[in-house]
Parts: C-alpha cells; sequence; structure tokens
C-alpha cells in the first residue's frame, strides 16, 4: 500500500505538477467533484449539470470536426435523434433512464453511419453543408408526424434522471469526464497504446499520404462519424432526461452552431478547448441573463466575446494560454513550464533563440 | 390557371432573390475564400434600414432603399476591414466571426425594434389584371429589377478593368499579385458589391415580405444550399441553382398549402440528393488533385 502510494506521488510531483496544463485540468476536475459542498442553490447546480451535458455536446463535434477535418455544421443531428429515440423509449416502453442514454447513444450513432454515407463522398464546404441540411430535413419529418414525435410540443413527461439536484449533478459531471477522457484517449496522437490519434492527424493534414501509407481513411473517417455520435447521443439522452421534455429545439440549427462556437472559443483540435469553452461561455451567459436587462443583451455579450477572442487569439483560448505557459522541447518533445531553461528529461535548452542573442 | 401563374410568379421572385442573395455569396466565396454567414444579415440590416428610412425619418421609399444599399455597403466595408482582414489567414475563425457578426445584428434590432413584424409600403402600387390573373405591379418591379441587378453585375465582372481584376484574384491570387493587382484592395471592393447585392435583394422584398430580426435564417440556408447545389465559387451555377430551389419551395407551398414549414426541408433534400449524385455540385470544377 505505502509502495503505491509512493509512486502515485512520485507520478504527481513529476508529472503533473511540472507541467501547468496538467495542474489546471487536474484542480479543474477537483473544482467540479467538490463544487456541491460550497454551492447548494438548485439554480446554481442546474446551470452545472447543464454545462457538463453542453460540454460532451462540444467535445464530440470537436472530435469530429477538428480531427477529421469533418466540419460538421448540423451536430444537432445527433443529440435530437438521441433526445428522441431515448424519450420514445421511455415513454412507450418504460425503460428507465440507464438504458435509454446508451441506446439513444446506439441510435445516435447509426444515424451517424447513414449521414457518414454521403459524407464520405463529399469534403470541405460541400460536406459542411450537407451536414447542416439533415437536421433542418429531420425537422420537417417531425412536423409531418405529429402523433409519433409530438409536433411542435414535443414529447414531455419523460422520466427524470433523479429527484436530488446533487445526484443528478454528480451523474451527469462524471459522466462528462469519463466520456471527455475517453475522447481525449481517442484523439491523442501522442499515445503509445491506442494509434487512432496519431491516424486522425495523418488524415487531417493530408489524406492522400495516408492513404498512401496504408491507412484505410475510409474506415477512420466512419469510425470518428460513430465515435462522436455516440457521445453527442448520451449528451441528448441525458439533456431529453433532465429536462423531461424533447421538442424541435434540440435540432434547431442554431444549437448546431452554438457546439461550433464553444469549441473555436475554447480552441479548437484540443478537446480540452471544447471542455473549458463550455465551461466559461454557458455559465457566463446564463449569469448575465438573471441580471437586470440581462434576458435582452445576453446574446450581444455573447457575440461581442466571441469577435473579440477571436481577432485576438484565432486558434481559441486555451491554444493561446497553451502557449504562453507550456514549452515543448526542442529535442525529446516533452511539455515543460515556459520559465524552465532546460528540458526537465533531456536537459536540452528550451529557449534557443533568445540563448543565441543572449551570447 | 390561377395557381399556375401564381406558382411562376412566386417562384421567379423567390428565387431571383435568393439568385441575388447566392451570387454574392458566391462573389465573395471565389475570390477571397471568406465563407460570410453574415450574408443574408446584411439584407436583413438593409431591410432595416428602409423601415426606419420611411416610418421614423420620412423619407420616400425609393431613396431609403437608395441610402439603405450604401449604407450597408459601406457597414460591410468597415466589418471587412475590422474583422475579416485581420483573421482571413484562419478558414474557420473567419466563418465563427461572420456567424458571431450575425447573431450581433440580429440581437441589436431585436433589442431597438422588439420581436414584431413590420411593413414597408411598396414602391409601385396598383395590379395587371389579365382575365383570369391578377399581377401586382411590385411583384413585376421586383422581379425586372433582379433581373437588371444579375444583368448589371454581369456586365461589370465581364466588361469593366474591375470585373477583370475581380476575376483575375479568384483564379490566381498569386499571379494576379504579380501583374500588379492590389488584392487586399480586391477583397474589400467584393466584400463591398458583395453586402451591396444583399442590400438590393433586401431593397426589393422588404415591401413584399415583412421585416423582422430572423429574417435572415431561412434565406440563409436557402443561399447556402443554392451555392453549394451551383457549384462553390460557380456564379452561373449559384444564379441556376437559385431558381431552381426557389422553384421548388413555390410548388411545395402551392401543392400542400398548410405544408409551409416542409418548405426548407424540401429543397434542402433536393441538395443533398443532387449533391450525392454529383458531389462537385451541377457546375463546379474538381481539381485533379481532390479526386481519391
Amino acid at each position: 500500500m505505502g509502495h503505491y502510494l509512493r509512486i502515485c506521488y512520485h507520478v504527481i510531483k513529476t508529472e503533473v505538477l511540472e507541467v501547468p496544463g496538467r495542474v489546471i485540468a487536474a484542480m479543474f476536475v477537483i473544482a467540479l467533484l467538490a463544487m456541491p459542498l460550497f454551492i447548494s442553490q438548485p439554480y446554481v447546480l442546474r446551470i452545472l449539470t447543464l454545462t457538463a451535458i453542453f460540454a460532451i455536446y462540444a467535445t464530440s463535434w470537436d472530435v469530429l470536426a477538428g480531427f477529421t477535418g469533418q466540419v460538421n455544421l448540423g451536430h444537432a443531428l445527433f443529440f435530437g435523434v438521441a433526445a428522441y429515440a431515448g424519450a420514445k423509449l421511455n415513454l412507450s416502453m418504460g425503460l428507465p433512464p440507464w438504458a435509454t442514454i446508451p441506446l439513444g447513444g446506439v441510435v445516435a450513432v447509426v444515424v451517424g453511419l447513414i449521414a457518414a454515407m454521403p459524407a464520405l463522398r463529399l469534403r470541405g464546404f460541400y460536406l459542411s453543408l450537407v451536414t447542416m441540411a439533415l437536421p433542418i430535413i429531420l425537422t420537417g419529418v417531425i412536423y409531418i408526424f405529429p402523433s409519433f414525435t409530438g409536433g411542435e410540443l414535443g414529447l414531455y413527461g419523460i422520466d427524470r434522471l433523479s429527484n436530488s439536484v446533487v445526484f443528478n449533478y454528480y451523474l451527469t459531471t462524471v459522466i462528462m469526464l469519463v466520456s471527455v477522457y475517453i475522447m481525449y484517449k481517442y484523439t491523442d496522437s501522442e499515445s503509445k497504446l491506442i494509434r487512432t490519434g496519431i491516424i486522425l492527424h495523418a488524415i487531417r493534414e493530408d489524406e492522400i499520404t495516408a492513404r498512401a501509407s496504408g491507412i484505410n481513411s475510409t474506415r477512420y473517417k466512419i469510425m470518428a462519424f460513430a465515435v462522436s455520435g455516440f457521445f453527442a447521443g448520451i449528451a441528448g439522452g441525458l439533456y431529453g432526461h433532465y429536462m423531461k421534455i424533447v421538442g424541435p429545439s434540440t435540432l434547431d440549427l442554431f444549437f448546431s452552431f452554438q457546439a461550433i462556437l464553444w469549441t473555436i472559443f475554447g480552441g479548437m483540435t484540443t478537446i480540452y478547448g471544447a471542455v473549458a469553452g463550455v465551461y466559461i461561455l454557458y455559465p457566463l451567459v446564463e449569469f448575465i441573463r438573471v441580471l437586470p436587462h440581462g434576458e435582452d443583451v445576453r446574446f450581444i455579450f455573447f457575440s461581442g466575446i466571441l469577435i473579440l477572442t477571436l481577432l485576438f487569439m484565432p486558434e481559441g483560448l486555451t491554444t493561446w494560454v497553451r502557449d504562453k505557459i507550456e514549452i515543448k522541447c526542442p529535442r525529446c518533445k516533452l511539455v515543460n513550464v515556459v520559465t524552465r531553461r532546460n528540458c526537465r528529461a533531456c536537459r536540452a535548452p528550451l529557449h534557443l533563440e533568445k540563448d543565441q542573442l543572449g551570447q | 390557371m390561377e395557381t399556375l401563374t401564381n406558382l411562376v410568379i412566386h417562384g421567379l421572385l423567390y428565387g431571383g432573390m435568393c439568385a441575388i442573395l447566392a451570387v454574392g455569396f458566391a462573389l465573395i466565396f471565389g475570390v477571397a475564400k471568406i465563407v460570410n454567414m453574415a450574408h443574408t444579415a446584411f439584407y436583413m440590416v438593409a431591410s432595416f434600414i428602409i423601415f426606419i428610412g420611411v416610418s421614423r425619418v420620412g423619407l420616400p421609399v425609393w431613396l431609403a432603399s437608395l441610402v439603405s444599399i450604401l449604407l450597408t455597403c459601406l457597414l460591410s466595408v468597415i466589418c471587412y476591414k475590422l474583422f475579416f482582414e485581420r483573421v482571413k489567414h484562419h478558414e474557420t475563425a473567419v466563418m465563427i466571426i461572420s456567424v458571431a457578426l450575425a447573431m450581433l445584428f440580429q440581437e441589436i434590432f431585436l433589442l431597438i425594434f422588439g420581436g414584431h413584424y413590420h411593413g414597408i409600403p411598396a414602391l409601385v402600387k396598383g395590379f395587371m389584371d389579365l382575365g383570369v390573373v391578377r399581377i401586382s405591379y411590385k411583384n413585376l418591379f421586383a422581379l425586372g429589377f433582379s433581373l437588371i441587378t444579375l444583368l448589371g453585375l454581369w456586365l461589370l465582372l465581364s466588361k469593366t478593368r474591375l470585373g477583370i481584376a475581380i476575376r483575375s484574384v479568384a483564379q490566381d491570387r498569386e499571379v494576379a499579385n504579380l501583374v500588379g493587382i492590389n488584392i487586399n484592395h480586391i477583397y474589400m471592393i467584393t466584400m463591398g458589391i458583395s453586402a451591396g447585392l444583399a442590400a438590393v435583394a433586401g431593397a426589393i422584398v422588404a415591401p413584399i415580405f415583412m421585416v423582422h430580426p430572423l429574417m435572415w435564417m431561412q434565406p440563409l440556408v436557402m443561399v447556402l444550399a443554392a451555392v453549394v447545389l451551383g457549384g462553390l465559387g460557380s456564379i452561373k451555377g449559384a444564379v441556376i441553382a437559385a431558381l431552381i430551389l426557389g422553384f421548388a419551395e413555390s410548388l411545395v407551398i402551392f401543392l400542400i398549402p398548410d405544408g409551409s414549414f416542409l418548405r426548407g426541408a424540401v429543397s434542402l433534400a433536393v441538395m443533398v440528393v443532387v449533391l450525392v449524385i454529383r458531389p462537385e455540385g451541377l457546375y463546379g470544377v474538381v481539381f485533379e488533385e481532390e479526386r481519391l
């Protein structure tokens, strides 16, 4: 036992405390888990629960758009389909939430695979437009069959996740952390165990070269659609059971755009950027809402922040901060604090140009 | 007979408006590679400036329209200088900034005017009686004006020195730079022309449809569909695709009177089907290295 504790201490000291990005991530997780101890207003916990759900949703967009370059402008398709499927399974077959949420995710995967069929023939802007069209077409279909889908009002009377505000918060937050961790590992190009990350990077950078190196790029693109669809579906299922109502607004064009706005604000192609974007922007906009006249000005504020961020940090907030506090060792590619002079592993000088200028 | 005539008039009118919007969108995308999601927001802004000019300032409609077209051009050039020019190397950042700008315009007008529908008096009144059908002059005028605008744009692009410069930048910006064309200048002018076209569309339809801060969403979807259907960057393709989609929507409205919520879905379904059969759009060009 003591031995394991010592290993733990060693890993934390050398691998976490030495890298500011990991310190921030660890502090963020601890703060999230400790939040209900300090805050007991149900309203705040409700906002944070929704934030966790949207964080899964935005991250799943980043997996598809950031890592395979397939900029999906209709990501709400997965979210909405899973929310509707979960609600339908719950209402007509009486399945409990722990069954309907994963099943909704599976339905979203199936829809993702169907959506991937035209998507694989298209690229770039054409792909974005077709994906944008799909949820709008589906909204039309929902209005045609109001008896099955609830039409404009949507489906209501869905079982709630649980009766406890705190339990709901912990459930969604833990699901969010686990999902984000899986997606991070799935797309991590430096992982030694899982090779999908580096393959996705290769496909995004240069698909022809990747194919020439023997990578079946079609297979990986379909897989990215499935993974992204599954997690967006999980988010949709959680949302349905949390709000107890699923309406056509889950397929809204603006809702698709929101995933993109959050992710680009936080930083694309990073996974953690999407989480940071949601956790900064969504509570902020909800906070403005409770201020006097907040309801009217909150989207002015939202778009203003977005424009300013992109003007000064076009790569997104987390990428900008990361480049300020972290530096990669030029020799062994290990991440170091920017204040270090030499790499913590191989002792190579980190700030080459600066040193040469000093000589 | 009456339904058929109405169908043709509505299809031409709606298709014509979409064609003007789509041409502007295709122009700025083809020349500067800017995916301007705020394009139809300029159309909304132009309609609102006409509304303000007519109902608050008391200008005659034709003067308000002229002022609104000029102001919208100016606004777009300011937006280009302030926002797009600084981030133009990051394509996604440009797109997101344009979405944010569109939201900003929408929310500002919502704040000032609320979510009401506003009407604008027509420039020409009365209607033509053809025995079985009546065609109002404002619709005819709108049709004629759309046609004149498209013709004018075609003349500008094919006959003038500026048009040739714009097309050469669209073809190859490095070579255009080598022969002495100021690329940033051309980008700015193209942005102005593109927003001006959106403003013309706004001036044409503002008396026919209502003015509302959310009026940019639905045409945006149509414009994107038309531009993709026609082939990105192809102006001829954009016009033809916009007319096809305009007729498809009108057909839905007249065949299923209580199914107006389906119009967007149907035209987008047309787009998806065409793209799956022909991935580069109707008039698009596929470069060899892009084929896989």
